[in-house]
């Protein structure tokens, strides 16, 4: 029945430990601290070269100011990349078919980037919600909708993340019966 | 090998005989300091013999991988046993 094709999402709970903690902290064991020496083991090799070419795509079109965020965003779209990943294997639990984990993601983030902009440059943080080059009589509307946008922006990023993971596991499911 | 006797409680597991297990579980460290002592020191000697080695191959993160599966196996069991006979899934 199409009921069932939905209790795969569903995190169980046994011992009273539920999977959804366990499939959270695992992504942890997978990548060791590289150590301080020279020629480190084949792993953490392979994973730093990985982040460094992910970092440094990651930062090309930011100024120097922009930097301060490599940090957080490489270990959050690591955080996610894994367990994303892992969800692929059999049997396993992804957290990320949950929509509270994904909006406890996408709001912070987004509020964190709205405020931290408006205290450091208000005008041009305001500037934003209007686009360069639109007619005059346009502009009221597009600054409703701008602001519109701005503000559905972690909804829409966190249900985008929610459903597609979702989808991707229920079609899995559905070609495989 | 006729050493002198190591005390029960600083003897490894395989180690103790079957007939000494339960004292032996009960002289281990079962505060979080204990517990959290005992995971890290688990996961270093993992880490060290199968990953943290020269030629580590991909038996080490594979290992890891499949108990990962078994353990996710065992924590849905309950759910999935419904799905062994049914016919319409």
């Amino acid at each position: 029945m199409a009921l069932n094709f939905f209790d795969q999402f569903l995190s169980p709970t046994h011992l009273g430990i539920p999977l959804v903690l366990i499939a959270m902290i695992f992504p942890w064991v997978l990548y060791p601290s590289p150590s301080n020496r020279w020629l480190n083991n084949r792993l953490v090799t392979l994973q730093g070269q990985f982040f460094n070419r992910f970092t440094q795509q990651l930062l090309l079109p930011l100024n120097q100011g922009g930097h301060k965020w490599a940090l957080i965003l490489l270990s959050l779209m690591v955080f996610l990349l894994s367990i994303n990943m892992l969800g692929m294997l059999p049997y396993t639990f992804t957290p990320t078919t949950q929509l509270s984990l994904n909006m406890g993601f996408a709001v912070p983030f987004w509020l964190a980037t709205v405020i931290i902009g408006m205290r450091n440059q208000p005008t041009a943080a305001l500037g934003h919600l209007l686009p360069e080059g639109t007619p005059v009589p346009l502009i009221p509307v597009l600054i409703i909708i701008e602001t519109i946008s701005l503000f559905i922006r972690p909804i829409a990023l966190g249900v985008r993340l929610t459903a597609n993971l979702t989808a991707g596991h229920l079609l899995i499911q559905l070609i495989a019966t | 090998m006729a050493d002198r006797p190591v005390p029960l409680a600083e003897r490894r597991l395989m180690d103790v005989k079957l007939a000494e297990l339960p004292n032996w579980l009960g002289k281990r460290d079962f505060t979080p300091n204990g517990l959290i002592r005992s995971v890290r020191g688990g996961y270093d000697r993992y880490f060290n013999k199968y990953i943290n080695v020269k030629k580590g191959g991909i038996g080490g993160i594979a290992m890891l991988l499949v108990g990962y599966i078994a353990l996710s196996y065992a924590w849905e069991y309950d759910h999935i046993k419904h799905d062994r006979w049914r016919k319409y899934h």
